[in-house]
C-alpha cells in the first residue's frame, strides 16, 4: 500500500500534536510530585490539611489521584486524535 | 479454635481458590497461557496487572517503611503509581502498536542488532533476580508467621512452594486467577485498615480517617502521631527530614524502574488494540490505587498504636511492664511475633518495665539517666512485619488476621513466582535458543528453563536470608537497574532515531555504573560485608543506592545520543519501524517467533 504525501503530513501532524498533550501532561505529572509532594513543600506549608500540610498530602495521596486523572485524560484525548486524523484502528 | 488453625483455613481455601480457576479457565481455553489479556476487557485487564505488580514489597513491607520513617519514605507510594504515566503516555501504546511478546524482542528488531537484544535480556534476568531476592525477604516473613517458625525456616519453606508454584506455571498466565489473587489482596489489606480506622477516628475510609480526628485525643491524627514520636525522641512524622535531592532521585528511579520492568510492560503487549493499551493502563493504577491510598493511613496509625501499646498510661509515665506483655491478651502479639526472630525485647536495666524510645537522642539519653534506663529495650522491630502483625496489634478479630495472611502470601507468591517465570524463560528462550544453541531441542529448552528456575531461586533464597535490605528496599534496587537500562532504550526506540550502537553502549553504560554504584554499598553480589560504602555515608553526596538508577539512566541517554550521532544513522527500514510505531493504525495482533 502506497503512502501518499498527504496522509504522512496528516501523521507528522498527529505525531506533534501527541508529544506536545505528553508534554503538558508530565509537566503537571512533575508539578504534583516532585513539585508540590517534595521541592514545593515548604511553601504550601501554610495550607493546613487535617494535623499537616497540603505538601504531605499530595506526597501520600493527591498526586495518585492526579496521576490517574492523566493517564484517563491521555487516553480519552488520544482516542479523539487517533480519530481526528483518520490514524485509529477501525 | 486457634489462630493456627484459622491462618491455615485461609490460606488454604485461598489457594483451592486460585488452583480451581486455573483448572476451570484452563479448560476452557488454552492459548489463553501464551496471549494473557487478549480479548480480556481493559478493565479485567487492569485487575489482574494490579496482581502482577504488587507483590510482597507493596503489600507486606511499603506500609513498614512508611511507618517507621514517616514522610520521607513517600517516595515509594509517589514512585510506584507516577511510574504508570509515564507507561500510559510513553511506552505502552507503541509497545502494543510494535506486536510482539517481549521487551527485548523490541529492543532486538528496533536496534537491528542482536548484541542489543542480548544486553537487554541480561539487564532484565539482572533486575528480575534482584527482584525475587525482595520478595524471598517478603516470603520468609509471611511464611514464618503464618508457620509459627523461625524467619529463616519460613524462607525455605517459602522457597520450596514458590518453585512449585511457578513449575505448575501456568497459572500465572490465566488472567481470572490473577483477579482472584488481586481480590484477595485488596480485602486481606483493606479490612483490617478499616477496622482500624475506625477504632482511631471513627472514619470507615482509611485513606480519609488519616486526615481525621484522632478521637481519644481530639486532635487530628496526624498531629497526635508527630506528638507522641517526638516525645519518645524519634524525628516528627509529617516532616522532612532526610536529604530533597536523595528523595527526588529515589522517587524518580522507581518511576521510570516501573516503566521499565518487563512483567507489567508485557501486559500491555496483548492488549486487542492500541486505544486498549492506553486504557488498561488507566485501569491497572485504579487497582494500584485502592491499596497505594490505603497504605499511608495502615503505616501513620500503626505507628500509633505501637507507640501507645509500649506506653499504655502516656510517654511521660512508665512503660508497659513485662508482666503485662506476657499475661494481656493485648500483647499477645508480641510472642507470636518473637518466634519468627523479626521481633524482640529485652529488660535491660532489669526495672520490669520494657522502654521504648530512641536512644541517639539527646534529650532523651538525659531522660534516661535520671530515670535509670539503660537504652531502647524493645531492641528488635523489623519493619517487614508491621503491615501483617497489624491486625494482631490492633486486636482484630481471628479471621481478620487469618485473611492477611493470605492475602500476604498470595502477594509474594504471585509475583515471585511470575519473575522465576520470566528468568527461566529469557535463560531458555533469550539466551540459550536464540545466542548458544539454536538446534535445542525441545526437551532441552525445558530443561534448560527448569535448571535456570532452579538456580535462581537458590541465589534467591540464599541472598534472601541476608537481604541487602528490607524487602522494599532491595525491590527498590531492581527498579533501579530497570530504570537506568531498559527504560532509556525503550524511549529512545520510539521517540527518537537513535542507532544501535548508541542503545548498546547506552544500556551498557547504565547498566554497569549503577550496578557497580549499588554493589559498592550492598555488598559485590549483594554478599554480605564485601560493601566499601554505606547508604548512611554514600559515595556521592548524598544519594543513597537505592537512589541511583536515575542517575544511570542519565548517563545512558548521554552515552547513547553521543555515541549514535558519531556514528552511521539507521537504516530506512529502521526510519519506516518507528514511523508505523508511532500511529495506532494497522496495528495487527501480537504476534510471537516462538
Amino acid at each position: 500500500m502506497a503512502v501518499t504525501e498527504k496522509e504522512k503530513e496528516s501523521a507528522r501532524a498527529y505525531w506533534k500534536t501527541n508529544v506536545r498533550i505528553i508534554l503538558i501532561s508530565l509537566v503537571i505529572w512533575a508539578l504534583v510530585s516532585f513539585g508540590f509532594g517534595i521541592l514545593l513543600r515548604p511553601m504550601l506549608a501554610g495550607i493546613e490539611v487535617g494535623g499537616t500540610d497540603l505538601g504531605f498530602w499530595f506526597a501520600q495521596q493527591g498526586s495518585i489521584f492526579v496521576f490517574l486523572a492523566l493517564i484517563f485524560f491521555y487516553a480519552w484525548r488520544m482516542n479523539r486524535l487517533d480519530a481526528e486524523h483518520g490514524v485509529g484502528e477501525e | 479454635m486457634d489462630q493456627f488453625t484459622i491462618n491455615l483455613l485461609f490460606v488454604g481455601a485461598s489457594f483451592a481458590l486460585y488452583i480451581g480457576i486455573a483448572v476451570w479457565a484452563r479448560a476452557g481455553s488454552t492459548s489463553e497461557f501464551y496471549a494473557a489479556g487478549r480479548g480480556v476487557h481493559p478493565v479485567t485487564n487492569g485487575m489482574a496487572t494490579a496482581a502482577d505488580w504488587m507483590s510482597a514489597a507493596s503489600f507486606i513491607s511499603m506500609a513498614g517503611l512508611i511507618a517507621f520513617t514517616g514522610y520521607d519514605n513517600s517516595s515509594y507510594l509517589m514512585g510506584w503509581t507516577g511510574g504508570y504515566v509515564l507507561l500510559a503516555l510513553l511506552l505502552a501504546p507503541y509497545l502494543r502498536k510494535f506486536g510482539k511478546f517481549t521487551v527485548s524482542e523490541f529492543i532486538g528488531d528496533r536496534f537491528y542488532s542482536p548484541t542489543a537484544r542480548l544486553i537487554a535480556v541480561i539487564c532484565l534476568i539482572i533486575a528480575s533476580l534482584t527482584y525475587v531476592i525482595g520478595q524471598m525477604t517478603g516470603v520468609g516473613v509471611a511464611f514464618g508467621r503464618f508457620l509459627e517458625v523461625s524467619n529463616t525456616i519460613g524462607l525455605l519453606v517459602g522457597a520450596v512452594v514458590v518453585f512449585a508454584y511457578a513449575v505448575f506455571g501456568g497459572m500465572k498466565g490465566v488472567t481470572y486467577t490473577q483477579v482472584a489473587q488481586y481480590i484477595v489482596l485488596i480485602t486481606a489489606y483493606t479490612i483490617p485498615a478499616v477496622f482500624i480506622s475506625l477504632q482511631l477516628t471513627g472514619n470507615p475510609i482509611p485513606m480519609f480517617g488519616l486526615f481525621s480526628e484522632h478521637t481519644a485525643s481530639g486532635q487530628p491524627l496526624l498531629e497526635r502521631l508527630d506528638q507522641i514520636v517526638e516525645e519518645l525522641g524519634f524525628n516528627e512524622y509529617t516532616v522532612h527530614h532526610g536529604d530533597t535531592l536523595n528523595m527526588v532521585l529515589f522517587t524518580l528511579s522507581l518511576m521510570i524502574g516501573t516503566a521499565g520492568l518487563p512483567h507489567v510492560i508485557m501486559r500491555f503487549f496483548t492488549v486487542p488494540r492500541v486505544a486498549d493499551a492506553r486504557w488498561s493502563a488507566g485501569w491497572a493504577l485504579v487497582f494500584i490505587a485502592l491499596l497505594y491510598l490505603t497504605a499511608p493511613a495502615v503505616g501513620a496509625m500503626a505507628r500509633l498504636n505501637i507507640s501507645e501499646l509500649m506506653w499504655p498510661e502516656g510517654t511521660d509515665s512508665q512503660a508497659v511492664s513485662v508482666e503485662q506483655i506476657a499475661d494481656d491478651p493485648e500483647y499477645d502479639w508480641m510472642a507470636t511475633w518473637e518466634t519468627t526472630g523479626l521481633l524482640g525485647w529485652e529488660d535491660k536495666n532489669g526495672d520490669g518495665r520494657i522502654q521504648y524510645y530512641n536512644d541517639d537522642d539527646e534529650a532523651m539519653q538525659e531522660r534516661a539517666e535520671e530515670e535509670g534506663w539503660e537504652g531502647n529495650e524493645l531492641t528488635n522491630f523489623n519493619n517487614d512485619i508491621l503491615v501483617l502483625a497489624n491486625p494482631e496489634i490492633a486486636n482484630l478479630p481471628g479471621w481478620v488476621i487469618g485473611l492477611v495472611a493470605a492475602g500476604g502470601i498470595a502477594a509474594a507468591l504471585s509475583t515471585a513466582a511470575g519473575l522465576l517465570l520470566a528468568i527461566s524463560s529469557a535463560v531458555s528462550h533469550d539466551l540459550v535458543k536464540g545466542r548458544f544453541n539454536p538446534g535445542i531441542s525441545e526437551k532441552g529448552e525445558l530443561l534448560s528453563a527448569r535448571i535456570a528456575m532452579a538456580g535462581a531461586i537458590v541465589v534467591a533464597s540464599y541472598l534472601g536470608l541476608n537481604p541487602p535490605g528490607f524487602a522494599a528496599e532491595t525491590v527498590a534496587l531492581a527498579f533501579g537497574i530497570a530504570a537506568a537500562s531498559i527504560f532509556p532504550a525503550l524511549m529512545m526506540g520510539i521517540f527518537t532515531k537513535v542507532n544501535s550502537h548508541g542503545a548498546v553502549v547506552g544500556m551498557l553504560t547504565g547498566l554497569i555504573v549503577t550496578l557497580v554504584y549499588i554493589f559498592l554499598h550492598k555488598g559485590w553480589l549483594f554478599i554480605p560485608d564485601t560493601n566499601s560504602f554505606t547508604d548512611d555515608d554514600p559515595l556521592l553526596g548524598t544519594i543513597k543506592s537505592t537512589s541511583f538508577g536515575a542517575v544511570g539512566a542519565m548517563l545512558n541517554f548521554i552515552a547513547a545520543f553521543t555515541v549514535s550521532k558519531m556514528t552511521t544513522p539507521i537504516p530506512q527500514e529502521i526510519d519506516d519501524l518507528v514511523e508505523s510505531v508511532r500511529v495506532p493504525k494497522g496495528a495487527a495482533a501480537a504476534t510471537a517467533d516462538h
